[in-house]
């Protein structure tokens, strides 16, 4: 398809979005319906631009970055305006422009207060072009801009739309507004992690000079590192700096506490583009940037991350069965699922970075799922709390259920989609790259055990909440209250998430169609020839 | 011990595909789901609720798994259909893959018809004891649900298929034991259940990647294969992977101490006590067992493996044979013997008796599947579960009453009843394996079972009747299914007796035998009277000294329902405490843990998150007040100016703070780059 080969198909997906929102502005305030439909009509092309780029896309080339466009951005510092996608990010940008749709329709009748659906709505078409900007971009100037514009509109999303109450925190003198403690520690943290990131990329643009021209290009530092031109402490400190900022955005334990508060004091639709989207740049970024262009630091840096990302999933269950607030219970699962997709980015294998992708793909649709029932049920209940909600089943016996079903997909449940990320990310740990095997076989064996630990609790807390806010005699306070049970919005927005979660669940390929070759390649890129290829250690003690 | 060899090269009779029914078996799978379906969406318009789908569904397998039992009996069929759901990396230079499909053997068919056969039963059964349920709809589905997750674990070529067949069942099974929600010890039962199993399933999934990553290959084939060939990779594995999977078996198939879940699982209603814990779901582990047994019995890992196995389930089938007999619920009499029941299983599968193991598994999915349609059929009566709200039922109940008998008769041993038959061969397994000790265990442990099943019987349907009301025998749709019952669980022993082939048919042995790695476990000639005589004292005595106690003056029979001899009867009135072990441990993670936890996070990370915020901000007071003199404040005024004409809220939120942050951190980071340029 021309609209492809030429590159601007891409640009249209990555900028329709921005130029959607402006147009937004020249709406006139008043006039919500044409502001509604506006920004689903924008939401929905570029959806379908990006089905057409499944359609289009070479499955039998899923290694190389397709339907590129590069040209001269800021010559001055060389950095190129280029954008690409492989069978890694295909199905990541996918997933964004597809819930960004979804949570258009949803937010059709659910407005928090201030109102103002035209603020709201461009805020989330900018949203948009961050985050398929992230996806796409192969130049780290590039890379660095999209990922952050993703910040501002989320700060204001919480900032502006966020929980209002009043809450003490710990080292606070007075009591302080919700929104604006989350608001300026999600902004301030991310902030923080990305200025060590951008000091790693101007690292690596320096550093490049050594061996020709300086470059930002993402392919051409791959080229660079996977020829060993970065290495010794300067590297040492590169991949460091790098893992900072994409730590505290995935978020990686410890850098992790912005998450639960963002999440919960963020309106309905933030947290859904929050846990579905917005934690996938950063462990996209490990994958894209960190692997392939420090492929030697990845290998000295793997079995800490793999020792964090367990932290990650034990802390993050354990923390969620001290909840009493369903949305923040919720919030902090995603510590301990995304601890799954880092304990596979870090095995540094095949198996392990395809278990991350799905894995990252599942959560998306698993708990931005959850976050919409989440933000439904306080909605209508006024109140998270879990001990006073209760026998939601009876009283919503549709929206019950759809919480029952996601709950036991988040947990993991064989033939829903978030099994695969966590068995595979376990199957990777057990036998991790090559070259780890000599001295770190042990420890990810243990981070397997105890990663599979981690699922027994992950399990604990899902049955608990489902317990508390589901079964059970509804309340007192709640006989005779009218309660309407999911409206056709809110159903519009779910059922395909739903659909997509079983048939992912029964046939994973949908991912790793696209994925595996990218996957088997950068590994083998990266780690040598054959790396994604070697046989399994077979003694379980790999002595 | 015999080795197990590919079964073409032990010039056993070849394995013929199959025709038409093994190639298209995967239409059972699936049925169950397309049901589930049709009775969510429409169900409720239907006359029986929905209940026309699932049993419908269960016919057309049930006509489906016959045909190609028959068809296994004259020919071992061997098939398999796989399809790729899944490529996900890399092994050893090929495509590491998972797949779906299923496979028609032997074992699976033997499965297939169990399920079926039982299922239909009690789907029809279920029609009568659910009328003018609450949500008999939901009800219906969810046995649906059950219905194809089992057939997927049972029908499944390879362990990732089992896997969701083996959690589905789980999922079932929450659903199920949680059928009345609305009180809450159901839910916590159901939790139970699911929570327990999870824990198991820990093992199975371990257990699938050691020995799954040992070959690069999921599939039951490749690995049976690989062990009856003593592939080093797999050997090296054997004994963990052996034991890993057993674990997960444990949970399934309650073996001590992973029991726990099974007792309470009687919360749900009587059809899913018995299709679900009693004759189908809960022998899921003795068949995962006896899918793998060339590892256990090939290798020498394996085998060491079946040391710690075998204690385990004659621990399971004494211990929990003797909680049966303080209990007075009559559900958890019959729990509790399902739970001893699996331990026989085990015991003998662990031993080396694939057979043995089977049979019983078959034989019990019949009588014991009978004694709970038939406790649900008094409970439906009496509108109690407890045995000291029945008695004397036998005149108001005739037909309950007989087939429970024979039932408890089956179960208890009893020749030429199927229970007598498939214990012998336990029994006789354990002889020849060399387990003489454990061979006592469980001959004292089919008294135990006499006993408690005569304590049962005669509580229930002798003696007075001390509940309320006027019981009344339950009409024909709950009655014709425990005939139907009765049926093979007095013949079905027949179809195994050692030495005794059905012309060109061969017995239970050859059709369970009918596998890619031919089963060599030990069949006798001809059954062994001295071991037979052995079983039958020890259950005739539990019968007679049972019938003593409670048959003979009917009227005090409860006063003597309690001899409290110390420790002991406060031990099985405590279930050994293992329900408190469990709960101090979820205790444990829930309360302390839990909480230090959160602890941790308020107080130290967001301490140190808060601290550090709180310093910077400090920081920007000095550094702005430094700034300032030296005027290079138009520029960051400028960048706040900028910002706030973006939007008003930003005024609110502190705009110009988080702009001189974000500046500040970006200078730093310039700063720190251009160090580091330098000094390289």
């Amino acid at each position: 398809m021309e609209l492809f080969e030429s590159g601007w198909g891409l640009t249209l997906i990555v900028f329709l979005p921005l130029v959607g929102a402006l147009v937004n502005m020249a709406i006139p305030k008043t006039n919500e319906t044409a502001v509604k439909q506006w920004s689903l009509f924008v939401a929905v092309v570029t959806f379908a631009l990006s089905l057409l780029l499944v359609v289009n896309f070479d499955y039998g080339a899923g290694d190389r970055f397709q339907f590129e466009m590069n040209e001269t951005w800021i010559s001055a510092i060389g950095a190129n305006f280029h954008l690409g996608v492989d069978g890694i990010s295909l199905p990541l940008l996918v997933l964004s422009t597809f819930v960004m749709v979804l949570a258009i329709i949803y937010s059709w009748d659910h407005w928090e207060e201030p109102h103002n659906p035209r603020g709201f709505l461009s805020l989330m078409l900018i949203l948009a072009t961050g985050m398929n900007g992230t996806f796409l971009a192969l130049d780290l100037v590039l890379f660095f801009i999209f990922f952050e514009v993703v910040l501002l509109p989320m700060y204001f999303m919480i900032g502006i739309w966020g929980d209002k109450s009043k809450r003490r925190i710990p080292g606070f003198s007075k009591e302080v507004e919700t929104r604006l403690y989350a608001s300026i520690k999600f902004f301030l943290f991310t902030l923080f992690g990305s200025a060590f990131m951008l000091l790693g990329f101007l690292a690596l643009y320096f550093k490049s000079g050594d061996f020709g021209p300086r470059t930002f290009d993402i392919p051409e530092l791959i080229e660079l590192g996977t020829s060993g031109a970065f290495s010794g402490t300067f590297a040492f400190l590169v991949f460091g700096a790098m893992f900072l900022g994409f730590a505290v955005k995935v978020p990686m334990w410890p850098f992790h506490t912005w998450l639960p508060d963002a999440h919960t004091a963020a309106p309905t639709v933030g947290s859904v583009l929050l846990a579905a989207i917005l934690l996938k740049l950063g462990s996209y970024a490990f994958i894209r940037i960190s692997i392939p262009i420090l492929p030697q630091e990845a290998e000295n840096w793997a079995p800490a991350i793999a020792v964090l990302s367990v932290i990650g999933i034990i802390y993050g269950s354990l923390a969620c069965l001290a909840q009493t607030d369903m949305k923040r219970l919720i919030a902090f699962s995603s510590v301990g699922h995304m601890g799954f997709v880092m304990l596979g980015i870090s095995t540094l294998t095949d198996v392990g970075i395809n278990a991350a992708i799905i894995g990252m793909v599942a959560h998306g649709l698993i708990t931005g799922l959850l976050f919409f029932l989440a933000g439904s049920m306080s909605h209508r209940y006024h109140t998270r709390e879990m001990s006073r909600l209760g026998g939601n089943q009876k009283l919503m016996p549709v929206m019950g259920a759809i919480l029952a079903f996601t709950a036991f997909a988040s947990l993991g449940l064989p033939g829903l989609a978030g099994f695969w990320g966590e068995f595979m990310s376990l199957l990777g740990a057990y036998n991790p790259l090559e070259s780890l095997r000599a001295e770190y076989l042990g420890l990810f064996r243990t981070a397997m055990v105890l990663g599979a630990i981690g699922t027994v609790l992950t399990a604990g807390y899902m049955l608990w909440m489902l317990q508390k806010v589901n079964l059970g005699e509804p309340g007192e306070e709640w006989v005779g209250h009218e309660f309407h049970d999911a409206d056709r919005y809110e159903l519009t927005a779910w059922v395909p998430l739903m659909v997509l979660i079983v048939v992912i669940g029964f046939y994973p390929n949908v991912v790793f169609g696209a994925t595996t070759d990218a996957v088997v390649s950068l590994v083998n890129t990266a780690f040598g020839e054959g790396a994604a290829t070697t046989a399994a250690v077979t003694d379980v003690l790999g002595s | 011990m015999t080795h197990l060899v590919l079964a073409v090269e032990a010039g056993a009779p070849e394995l013929v595909s199959g025709g038409f029914f093994a190639q298209w078996a995967g239409i059972m799978l699936v049925a169950p789901f397309v049901a589930f379906l049709l009775i969510v969406f429409l169900g409720k318009r239907l006359k029986y609720l929905g209940a026309e789908f699932a049993i419908g569904a269960m016919a057309l397998n049930l006509v489906w798994a016959s045909i190609l039992f028959v068809q296994n009996m004259s020919h071992g069929i061997f098939r398999e259909e796989n399809f790729e759901i899944a490529s996900i990396g890399m092994f050893d230079g090929r495509a590491l893959v998972f797949e779906l499909g299923w496979v028609v053997d032997g074992l699976s068919i033997m499965m297939y018809f169990v399920v079926a056969f039982v299922g239909l039963l009690v789907f029809i059964y279920a029609v009568g004891y659910m009328h003018g349920d609450v949500r008999v709809t939901w009800f219906f589905a969810s046995l649906s649900l059950f219905a194809g997750s089992m057939l997927i674990l049972v029908g499944s070529p390879n362990l990732i298929q089992l896997i969701i067949g083996w959690e589905g069942v789980g999922l079932a099974s929450y659903l199920l034991i949680g059928h009345y929600w609305e009180q809450k010890e159901n839910s916590s039962a159901a939790m139970k259940a699911f929570y327990t199993n999870k824990v198991a399933d820990v093992g199975l999934i371990l257990g699938a990647i050691l020995l799954g990553l040992a070959i690069g290959d999921f599939s039951f084939a490749a690995i049976n294969e690989a062990a009856a060939n003593h592939a080093e990779p797999l050997e090296a594995v054997a004994f963990a992977g052996g034991l890993l999977l057993f674990f997960g078996a444990m949970g399934k198939s309650a073996q001590f101490p992973l029991h726990i879940w099974l007792p309470d699982a009687m919360a749900g209603p009587t059809p899913v006590s018995a299709l679900m814990h009693a004759a189908t779901m809960v022998t899921a582990g003795i068949y995962l067992m006896a899918r793998t047994f060339p590892v256990y019995q090939d290798l020498v890992g394996g085998e060491a493996a079946r040391q710690w196995m075998v204690p385990i389930g004659v621990i399971t089938l004494f211990a929990m044979g003797l909680l049966a007999l303080v209990a007075d619920d009559i559900k958890k009499v019959l729990a509790y013997s399902t739970v001893s029941q699996l331990g026989y299983m085990m015991t003998a599968v662990a031993a080396g008796g694939y057979t043995a193991g089977l049979f019983h598994l078959f034989t019990h999915a019949f009588f014991k599947a009978l004694l709970f349609l038939g406790a649900g059929s008094v409970i439906h009566a009496v509108h109690s579960n407890n045995m000291s709200d029945m008695g004397g039922l036998r005149k108001e109940m005739p037909r309950t009453f007989w087939t429970f008998v024979i039932g408890s008769l089956s179960l208890a041993g009893i020749i030429p009843l199927a229970g007598f038959f498939s214990k012998d061969e336990i029994l006789a397994t354990l002889d020849h394996e060399g387990y003489q000790a454990f061979m006592w265990v469980a001959i004292a442990g089919a008294f135990v079972t006499a006993f408690y099943m005569t304590r049962a019987v005669a509580l229930t349907f002798f003696g007075s009747y001390k509940g309320h009301g006027h019981p009344h025998e339950s009409p024909a749709l709950m009655t014709v299914p425990l005939v139907a019952l009765a049926v093979p669980s007095v013949i079905a022993g027949f179809l195994n007796i050692p030495g005794v082939e059905f012309g060109g048919f061969g017995n239970f042995t050859t059709w369970v035998g009918a596998r890619v790695v031919a089963m060599g476990d030990h069949h006798p000639e001809a059954i062994d009277w001295t071991l037979a005589a052995y079983g039958l004292t020890a259950g005739g005595l539990g019968i007679l000294i049972g019938w003593l106690l409670y048959g003979k003056d009917a009227e005090t029979q409860l006063a003597r329902d309690r001899f409290e001899i110390p420790v002991l009867y406060p031990l099985l009135r405590q279930k050994y405490y293992m329900d408190h072990l469990a709960l101090g441990m979820v205790g444990f993670t829930k309360g302390p843990a839990a909480r230090a936890v959160d602890w941790v996070n308020t107080y130290v990370l967001d301490g140190i998150v808060n601290g550090v915020g709180g310093g910077v901000r400090l920081m920007g007071r000095f550094v702005y007040g430094g700034l300032d003199q030296r005027g290079i404040d138009m520029f960051f005024n400028g960048v706040s100016a900028g910002a706030d004409s973006a939007g008003l809220a930003l005024r609110r939120l502190q705009t110009g703070r988080v702009q001189q942050y974000a500046m500040g951190f970006v200078v730093g980071a310039l700063v720190l780059v251009l160090a580091i340029a330098v000094f390289n």
